[in-house]
């Protein structure tokens, strides 16, 4: 199966990426034929296969409710491009 | 041989004895840094000033102490995927140009506690996305055996520090070859340790399933080493795995008389090149004078590994790397109209082409209607491989394996078809997939002089028995600290 | 033709954990902008979510107490979507095996009894909070971030407005007694989305449906389905289909409008989280946690019915809360006067609430206080209505009720001679109350009751003085 311009516009939306005309057309190409080569998987019968989440059969990791210290306002906001207010500021959203 | 080759437990019994001083160790790094850095470009920033002060003052608190740790004083490079508080933390992508993390990742502080003074941070592909890291928007590192050609991925830097003696030893991280690889394209010893086995606190994410932080070095014996330095639970990581503390160089000279070593001829199909092939039969021959014996094994399932590979790593990185909006630190587009077009300009500007093609990928694979075609089916797979590994140690302790199907390919060679570059990681995907350890050490050059790489896997946590089944090897072959035809000026 | 309104509802619930699900920040309420954050909730790279242990107990709790099965494997899932309020791009919630199914929870509306069902109940984080405070753009506040939430999901088995409510009501109680959370409304500790269909009476098939997110009180619960309920039955009137879609209720204009995105539908691309470990809870863990739960509502309600013998109606106003029901328990405990401390606590303690702006959690007196009070009423030490004086200044003072009463000179005038003397000069001087009563106007009485009253302001005992003016005035018909 190959993947269509469509196909490419709807999951780069999802993601909230951009990608000139050309640049649609070659990820078309390139993600189908990944695609192609992973269809060997349905090759595969894993109707009575489980899945594996996680490799170890680690179960039950918690932490205790113990409060620990935070970040300052300033350490916080640091790395921030934009901010005001003691806020991280982003374009105005609409509700 | 100069000071910046030597191994860690060479500069440990140096120091030891008081013959050299820190400060000597790290002058003599820092010159070889200075002299051929700018050939290989392994190192994405430097804190050289930094560690030879450092290093000054480990020296006059040891002046008045008997007893130093094992990677006290001894010079490293972490790649830059690994959070360092005060220090920037890039993955090689533009999205995190300028972050400055407020936090350190758990090997970094243990390091640090160790004693270890900190060279740099090495270059890689862009958030460990690649094979060759010719990913890095930043610069391309190269091989030292051949500047022209690429030293793997995606822990490129890190693997070439080490090769090109501008670090003792280096951190790495693996997702599906990324320590392996690189240590087999550039003659160096590189390990992939048990998942859960190092804590990933602070590992930038890239595919939270399968990423492990391992060592780069110049020998087994010192793999082991950082191994004792950077292995234990982490209260931050959940998938860390809380065990009793092990010293894996208490058995590694135990030799392997009786061990059964497999080998599978689904690791020696097409595409392996010959050199590679006569090299792993030649130590296949040395196991057996060492009095290991060696069983045929095999897989039934391999073919779908990397399939199932690239669905579920690149899945999780749709979800790890969608957090880089622009919003809370990192690279922001300069120009956009509203908030959705803040996330795609930032997006699409921030990340380099593989990246994106990996979250691509991933975010369909997870979109509705494909899930089950694509990330369940990956997930089955999964418990497939999983059992195949399984079968495969029920006949044998070992299993040896090419690293890679070929010795290091030319920069630029792969860069312009995706799959091709993929098809490079076939031999160690499985293994991450898995959840397995695996260690890459040097067995050869092919006839280019370029270092070939036998790759040694066990169960789950057979970390002593891979470490001491490679040790013999290297004992016994002589392919030990190889010195990259690099000079002292380049 | 009849119609009848089909409502599913989630209700989100913060539990009151001291700390977030996934990190060690304080969780605390109305803290200034971003100081209750760390490397985690801020979704920095590389950094990892470990679960708080709490919040597996308390999800357990809630379960328990909505009659819910507890899962022996759970696992928490990515939900991915794009927002400025959820810093990884992703929620970590529970898609498809959640810690709590199949609950059900009883009602009542108008005197009829109804069970609503219970679909699941799972852990998620909270989002952070947008301020549109700035003059060029949205702020970003990151410290609610990670605090631990629970989604109750019902099954649409709600009928009209009333039933939302009392639905809505019940589960705050339940969730409020067994500790889980404070349930404040007004700290959005409690939220509700409601899924609203209508369909033709007797229908067995559900109508289109649609999504009102975030009603943060009763009252907007109320109006939001009255509005929607009938918005859609005109619709459907005119002709017209429903259209599945998210509205907004807004409950200044008491309108919904429709939340129609220019966005994709939703993808949210569920996949299990690979950073956190399943959570497997033994028969033993949970049959510990059930052993612990507090009594319930209902149970209570019952027990105060049968043990402490008040008419239902009482019973039913003094468990509503579980702070009132400590209050009147511990009062009780103090005082065996069950239906005397009611009393008090049904009829003076709430004007008094009102008046002094503050609700039962944060009432300024104890219910030793109180106990203190109501023996001095009891034992004629204080009128009533001194009583309810009284009460009035220890909300005020916080002060004691003896201090009060001695400070003020409160106390009852009981000593006979004292009285008897005053008495003895009022009929004295009111020969003609005398006289009406010896021509058998017996309300004469009250008149020289008042005249007691008036020259002991008001600090006679009113039987005591009774008895005595009986006695003086039978004296001088003599
Ligand atoms: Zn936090």
């Amino acid at each position: 199966m190959s993947l269509t311009r469509e196909d490419v516009t709807y999951v780069a939306n999802l993601a909230r990426l951009e990608f000139s005309e050309d640049e649609v057309i070659a990820l078309a190409d390139q993600l189908g034929a990944v695609l192609d080569y992973a269809e060997t998987l349905s090759g595969l019968d894993t109707s009575k296969i489980k899945a594996t989440e996680h490799v170890l059969a680690v179960q039950n990791v918690f932490r205790a409710d113990e409060i620990e210290s935070c970040l300052t306002n300033e350490e916080a906001l640091a790395n921030a491009p934009e901010s005001e207010a003691g806020c991280f500021k982003v374009p105005r959203v609409m509700e | 041989m100069e000071l910046y080759q030597k191994t860690i437990h060479e500069i440990n019994d140096l120091l030891d004895k008081k013959e050299v001083t820190v400060t000597d160790v790290t002058q003599a790094v820092v010159n070889r840094i200075n002299a051929v850095e700018k050939a290989t470009d392994a190192y994405l920033s430097l804190q050289t000033e930094a560690a030879l002060e450092a290093a000054q003052g480990l020296d006059a608190e040891l002046s008045g102490r008997a007893k130093r740790t094992s990677l006290e004083g001894i010079p490293y490079g972490l790649k830059d995927n690994m959070c360092t508080k005060g220090i920037l933390t890039t993955c090689a992508s533009k999205m995190l140009y300028n972050f400055n993390p407020p936090y350190n990742a758990e090997v970094y502080d243990r390091l640090s506690e160790e004693g270890g003074i900190l060279l740099g941070k090495t270059n890689m592909d862009e958030f460990a996305m690649g094979s060759s890291t010719e990913n890095s928007a930043y610069k391309k590192t190269r091989n030292p055996w051949d500047l022209n050609k690429v030293p793997g991925g995606s822990s490129g830097g890190s693997a070439v520090a080490v090769a090109a003696d501008t670090a003792f030893y280096t951190l790495g991280s693996d997702t599906g070859g990324s320590i392996r690889q690189p240590a087999s394209f550039c003659g160096v010893v590189g390990m992939k340790p048990t998942y859960g086995l190092v804590s990933r606190y602070g590992l930038v994410a890239f595919a939270s399933s399968l990423d492990q932080i391992g060592p780069f070095t110049k020998d087994v014996e010192d793999c082991a080493l950082v191994l004792n330095a950077i292995v234990g639970h982490d209260a931050k990581d959940s998938t860390s795995l809380n065990l009793e503390k092990t010293d894996y160089t208490q058995t590694l000279k135990q030799g392997v008389k009786g061990l059964k070593i497999g080998v599978a001829k689904e690791f020696f199909g097409e595409g392996l090149q010959p050199e590679v092939r006569k090299s792993l039969e030649d130590a296949i021959a040395i196991y057996k004078t060492l009095g290991a014996s060696i069983v045929d094994v095999s897989f039934q399932h391999l073919d779908y590994a990397l399939s199932a590979y690239y669905m579920i790593s690149s899945a999780e990185a749709s979800s790890n790397l969608a957090r880089y909006d622009g919003i809370r630190y990192g690279f922001r587009a300069e120009e956009y109209s509203d908030l959705v077009d803040l996330y795609k300009k930032t997006r699409s500007q921030g990340f380099g082409d593989e990246v994106k093609r990996r979250i691509m990928l991933g975010t369909y694979a997870l979109s509705s209607g494909y899930y089950d075609a694509y990330y369940k089916k990956a997930m089955q797979v999964r418990t497939i491989i999983k059992a195949d590994f399984d079968q495969v140690f029920g006949g044998c302790d070992v299993l040896l394996t090419p690293t890679a199907p070929t010795t290091a390919f030319g920069i630029g060679e792969k860069t312009s078809n995706p799959l091709e570059m993929y098809l490079t990681d076939i031999y160690t995907v499985p293994v991450n997939i898995a959840g397995i350890p695996g260690v890459s050490i040097p067995c050869g050059l092919d006839n280019n002089g370029m270092p070939i790489g036998m790759q040694l896997l066990g169960p789950i946590l057979s970390e002593e028995t891979l470490l001491k089944t490679a040790w013999a090897f290297e004992h016994e072959s002589g392919l030990t600290n190889l010195k990259a035809p690099l000079g002292t000026e380049v | 033709m009849e119609y009848e309104i089909v409502i599913g509802m989630e209700i989100h619930i913060e539990l009151g954990t001291k700390t977030k699900i996934f990190c060690s920040c304080p969780t605390e309420f109305g803290q200034d902008e971003n100081t209750h954050t760390c490397p985690v909730c801020l979704g920095m790279p590389g950094v990892l979510p470990v679960l708080n242990e709490k919040v597996v107990e308390y999800a357990t709790r809630a379960g328990l107490a909505l009659n819910c099965e507890i899962a022996h494997f759970s696992k928490m899932d990515r939900k991915n979507y794009f927002y400025p309020d959820l810093p990884k791009a992703y929620q970590t919630s529970q898609f498809d095996l959640p810690i709590c199914t199949g609950g059900v929870v009883g009602i009542e509306v108008d005197g009829v009894k109804k069970d609503i069902g219970i679909t699941r109940i799972h852990i998620e984080e909270d989002a952070g909070k947008l301020l549109h405070e700035s003059a060029d753009g949205t702020l970003l506040d990151v410290n609610r971030c990670g605090v631990p939430l629970i989604e109750i999901v019902t099954e649409p088995d709600l009928r009209s407005a009333e039933e939302a409510r009392a639905f809505a009501e019940k589960v705050r109680n339940i969730l409020e007694y067994t500790g889980v959370s404070d349930c404040k409304m007004e700290q959005g500790s409690m939220r509700f989305d409601v899924n609203l269909s209508i369909r033709e009476k007797g229908s067995e098939v559900l109508g289109t449906r649609t999504e009102m997110k975030n009603l943060n009180s009763f009252r907007a619960l109320i109006r939001a389905v009255q509005y929607e309920s009938k918005r859609q039955i005109i619709e459907l009137k005119k002709g017209h289909t429903i259209i599945q879609e998210t509205r907004k209720w807004d409950d200044t204009k008491g309108t919904s409008s429709s939340l129609r995105s220019k966005e994709e539908a939703h993808d949210y691309r569920y996949f299990p989280e690979p950073d956190l470990v399943p959570i497997v809870l033994e028969p033993a863990y949970i049959e510990k946690i059930k052993s612990e739960l507090p009594e319930l509502p209902e149970a209570k309600k019952q027990r105060y019915i049968d043990e402490y013998k008040l008419p239902e109606y009482d019973a039913g106003v003094l468990t509503t809360t579980g702070v009132t029901a400590r209050f009147f328990e511990d009062a009780v405990a103090l005082y065996n006067e069950p239906k005397q401390i009611s009393n008090w606590m049904m009829v003076e303690i709430p004007p008094l609430l009102k008046e002094n702006e503050v609700s039962m959690e944060n009432i300024s007196i104890t219910p030793a206080q109180l106990v203190e009070l109501l023996k001095l009423v009891k034992n004629n030490e204080i009128s009533g209505n001194t009583g309810k004086e009284v009460l009035k200044e220890m909300f005020s003072t916080g002060k004691n009720p003896g201090d009060i009463v001695k400070e003020k000179g409160l106390a009852q005038m009981s000593d006979t001679g004292e009285l008897e003397a005053i008495i003895e000069k009022i009929v004295s001087d009111n020969p003609k109350s005398v006289e009406d009563i010896g021509a058998g106007n017996e309300k004469a009485y009250g008149f020289l009751t008042g005249q007691v009253m008036k020259a002991t302001k008001g600090k006679a005992n009113a039987q005591v003085a009774n008895e005595i003016i009986r006695a003086v005035v039978a004296k001088h018909l003599a």
